[in-house]
């Protein structure tokens, strides 16, 4: 016992160690990433833009206000990014359009996380029959196409903003289903779940105290990702006109009804194009940076 | 010590990992020898720089992060620091080859066994595929598996089975040094006993050296000629068997020897070296065993000592055999 | 020594596991009991069934048949809120001290937690103070109380695992591998801390593990396994001296000596240990038993009584 007392009494004497809360050492982790932090810069500015849309731009005024006289224009210092077919300033058009585009990628993503996350989780935990049911019909899902499986709820429900966001987030539920599954059985088997078993935890507590928070960094990763692929759909079935209605102005519609005036004013497609692109490609980086910086096991 | 009859040269090797948390400095200033037909037994603790001086030798080093900052290894004449990409391709497997701990990550899970050995001839003999196949089986008999089970998969073997086909494959081309990095650890007693035997057959039969990386120094009394002890990457003491086990001469080797509990002398207490490795990071400027010696003087912590000749195989790196003198 | 109740008795424990292949007999029939505040070592090689049946006296895992008395209760037959309650009595320290410790919890959290689940203490202040006793009791420095798994050396942590088995103060604790993943030095260090343990608060073990090494340092009592059965059960100096099943032999004639005086020539065992699927109703070792003989093949030998304490299955070894 000498040897362990006399480190007992060494550690007194030394300082108690602060707590050190885990969100510290993941965002020192993620801010040596530079890609990671770009995506993050781009993202949260965009977050901005789209709390204070009516701040920048009005939208009554200026981003569904239709003026002919000044239709396709080139960017300038009155309009930044220039005007669109119906002359309305496509600047304040994406500003509220980021607005859109964020809200039914996060809503969908939540709703697929919410619906996904507990289907999987049940399946993972208890295994069995209950696993077999719910896994086969999410595989039913997962062989539909994501836009084909879009188009049949919204056909189904008709076209609204709410439709559109529960047609997304169902066609991404059956990812999360597996990604929660596959995580709660990694962990359901690592022996601190046992541990826990051992000194009399009830099943709740094992779950939300054990399971849960050791299956979130895939969780918040793929829910990133998914971000990126709900904003993708949302642009794509607007482009089919089956998303948000005009005069709304929605990223991917912006594309669909610019594409006839491409040879005269390219900017009118280029201009959203890009925003698409960079957004995306933003929210990939994040998500990717922030799966280097949450495990803490690659940490040394 | 540049005497024809040693296999394996390493002099001074330094080995650096540069890490976003610091510089680790793995191996230090370390040297040793294996003269052609003997097996050196290289033992420490975790964390002690064996596996990154085995990697050395064959120039395996991860790189980044990973950098031999000095010394010089050389491998049966040649300076393997200075030999190329294409040398030191042609040289692993036929001149040294190494055998790792875990057998079931050092077999490619969708190849049969058998092929596995013969593209070792493949590569290095420029023989046909029927010849090569031949000679695998013909390896695989001799690690004691029927030749006919060339044809399975590693998932059908058990581990003991997984380890005799990794020193068939390492066996193959006929190497002159073998480097074992702790063989037998993933493995039952009854099965490493086996394998111990086995490579104890093989080196003698084939007049190999062999470089033997265990923390078991059971394992080392049973298949080694000479031990160099290694701490915080450098080697404290160096001898023969009988020096080593019998005339035990660093404050840590006798640790190591008070930490075993022995099967023989049973119900009383194991004496442990207290404290912890330092941390390679932040090396102590003087010995690095100094913080956990018993016998530690002030003079320990001021200076590295050198090593001392206590006679023509032993060697020891410790102040307190420098005054004895 | 005087007759006392012993603190455990398992009588005829059996675990089958289906698989696709058939039933798998992890552990099947075992019996041995324990004196308090005493050790028995179980020991055997990979695939044996010794964690199995550590688990399965826990109630980790659900046994298929037998009976496991602790302090003269039959725990089996115990409902769900009443085994959770035994769980403070009956404690176990894991092999691997990576996997044991939840990676997201603070060391101070992981030992606090079988006190909040028990709701035996008063406030979190008291909390602490029990913390930091437990961590000084193992050996550790009060400075890490605040730190992640990851942030700790092996041997750290597999103090952490202890302090949270001996916070709830239990009687009886099993443990499974305890210092097979650390090195020499730190394993010595573990080893001694529970020895001392053990003799201050009067623990009993149960001591698994694969290094027979290891167990004659600490057991009293030796229970050889093989293929899911106890094939030799001794006093450890008894076992050693004069061990007698030819498994035993074989095992202790396996471990490399670090000495140069005591050496004898190794004779391994041939082939490898056989499926427990579905096993045949004979000696489980007879395929790998240097001195097999007809008789082997006559049925399952049973644990036969050689005077003293020394128990042996095997046709081979009458009195």
């Amino acid at each position: 016992m000498k040897d362990s007392t006399a480190a007992a009494t060494m550690g007194k004497e030394q300082s108690k160690k602060r707590k050190r809360s885990q969100m510290t050492e993941i965002w020192r982790r993620m801010r040596r990433n530079r890609l990671a932090m770009f995506g993050l810069v781009i993202v949260s500015i965009l977050i901005i833009v789209a709390i204070f849309a009516n701040q920048i731009a009005d939208y009554n005024t200026v981003a569904i206000k239709q003026n002919v006289v000044e239709r396709l224009q080139g960017p300038s210092a009155e309009h930044w990014a220039g005007t669109d077919e119906f002359g309305r300033d496509i600047f304040a058009r994406l500003v509220h359009g980021a607005r859109i585009s964020l809200l039914v990628g996060v809503v969908a993503v939540c709703i697929a996380l919410v619906t996904g996350g507990i289907l999987g989780a049940i399946a993972g935990y208890f295994g069995g029959t209950v696993d077999n049911v719910i896994m086969r019909i999410m595989d039913i899902f997962l062989s539909i196409p994501i836009l084909l499986l879009a188009i049949m709820i919204v056909a189904a429900l008709g076209s609204s903003m709410l439709n559109l966001m529960i047609a997304i987030g169902l066609a991404s539920m059956p990812t999360f289903a597996r990604i929660v599954r596959a995580s709660v059985l990694s962990v359901k088997d690592q022996e601190f779940v046992e541990a826990a078993r051992a000194i009399g935890a009830k099943n709740n507590h094992i779950i939300l105290r054990h399971i849960m928070p050791n299956c979130l960094s895939p969780i918040i990763v793929q829910a990133t990702l998914r971000v990126a692929t709900a904003i993708l759909s949302t642009a794509s079935l607007s482009f089919i006109s089956l998303g948000i209605q005009a005069p709304a102005p929605e990223w991917g519609a912006m594309l669909a009804s610019g594409r006839a005036y491409i040879r005269d004013a390219p900017h009118i497609v280029i201009i959203p194009g890009l925003l698409i692109m960079i957004t995306i490609l933003s929210l990939n980086l994040l998500g990717d940076g922030l799966r280097d910086a949450l495990d803490p096991k690659l940490k040394r | 010590m540049n005497n024809h009859n040693t296999l394996l040269d390493i002099q001074n090797l330094s080995v650096e990992f540069r890490t976003d948390d610091g510089v680790v400095k793995a191996v230090n200033d370390m040297s040793l020898q294996i003269e052609r037909g003997k097996t050196l037994g290289l033992v420490g603790e975790t964390g002690a720089g064996k596996t990154t001086t085995a990697l050395s030798i064959l120039r395996l080093i991860p790189d980044p992060p990973g950098v031999i900052t000095g010394g010089s290894i050389t491998l049966d004449g040649e300076d393997i620091l200075a030999a190329s990409k294409h040398q030191l391709e042609k040289m692993r497997g036929s001149l040294v080859s190494m055998i790792f701990q875990d057998p079931m990550t050092s077999l490619n899970p969708v190849l049969p066994v058998g092929e596995q050995i013969a593209e070792v001839y493949i590569l290095h003999e420029r023989i046909n595929k029927q010849e090569a196949a031949k000679k695998a089986g013909e390896m695989l008999e001799l690690v004691g598996i029927p030749a006919s089970r060339g044809r399975d998969y590693p998932h059908q073997f058990s581990g003991g089975m997984k380890q005799r086909v990794v020193i068939a494959m390492a066996l193959a081309c006929n190497p002159k040094l073998l480097i074992a990095d702790e063989p037998t650890t993933a493995l039952d007693v009854t099965i490493q006993a086996q394998v111990l035997k086995l490579m104890k057959e093989l080196k003698s039969k084939y007049d190999m050296s062999m470089l033997m990386i265990t923390h078991d120094l059971g394992i080392v009394a049973e298949v080694c000629d000479e031990v160099s002890v290694m701490y915080a990457g450098r080697v404290v003491e160096h001898g023969t068997l009988e020096d080593i086990y019998e005339h035990t001469a660093h404050p840590y080797t006798e640790g190591l020897f008070h930490s075993i509990p022995n099967i023989d002398a049973r119900a009383h207490r194991l004496i442990p070296i207290p404290g912890l490795m330092p941390d390679p990071t932040d090396l102590p400027p003087g010995c690095p065993f100094a913080p956990r010696c018993s016998y530690a003087v002030e003079e320990c912590s001021k200076a590295l000592p050198t090593r001392i000749q206590l006679s023509d195989t032993h060697s020891v790196s410790c102040i307190l055999r420098q005054k004895e003198e | 020594m005087a007759e006392e109740h012993p603190i455990l008795e398992v009588r005829n424990l059996k675990k089958y596991f289906k698989t696709p292949k058939g039933m798998l007999h992890a552990v099947d029939d075992v019996s041995f009991s324990i004196q308090r505040g005493k050790t028995l070592g179980i020991v055997g090689e990979s695939g044996c069934g010794k964690s199995t049946t550590g688990r399965t006296i826990l109630r980790l895992l659900e046994p298929t048949s037998g009976e496991v008395l602790f302090e003269g209760r039959d725990i089996l037959g115990l409902s769900k809120d009443e085994m959770r309650q035994m769980r403070q009595k009956m404690q176990i320290i894991f092999q691997d001290p990576y996997s044991s410790l939840n990676p997201r919890m603070t060391i101070s959290d992981i030992i606090a937690e079988p006190l909040r689940l028990h709701k035996l203490c008063s406030g979190s202040a008291d909390c602490e103070k029990r913390v930091e006793r437990i961590m000084e009791t193992v050996g550790l420095a009060e400075r890490l109380i605040n730190s992640y798994p990851h942030e700790l050396d092996g041997g750290r942590r597999q103090r952490v695992g202890i302090a949270r088995a001996l916070v709830l103060q239990p009687s009886f604790i099993v443990c499974d591998e305890p210092v097979s993943a650390l090195d020499v030095s730190i394993q010595a260090q573990i080893l001694n801390l529970m020895q001392d343990l053990q003799e201050q608060l009067h623990l009993t073990y149960i001591f698994i593990t694969h290094n027979l090494s290891v167990v004659n340092h600490l057991a009293d009592e030796i229970a050889v396994m093989y293929l899911g059965q106890v094939v030799e059960k001794a006093p450890a100096v008894e076992l050693f001296e004069h061990p007698q099943h030819p498994y035993t032999k074989a095992l202790l004639s396996a471990i490399p000596v670090p000495s140069l005086k005591k050496r004898t020539e190794m004779q391994p065992l041939t082939g490898e240990i056989s499926s427990p699927i579905n096993p045949p109703q004979t000696c489980r070792f007879a395929p790998r038993c240097p001195y097999a003989c007809d008789r082997c093949a006559e049925g399952v030998p049973e644990l036969r009584h050689l005077g003293g304490e020394h128990y042996v299955a095997c046709c081979l070894c009458q009195q």
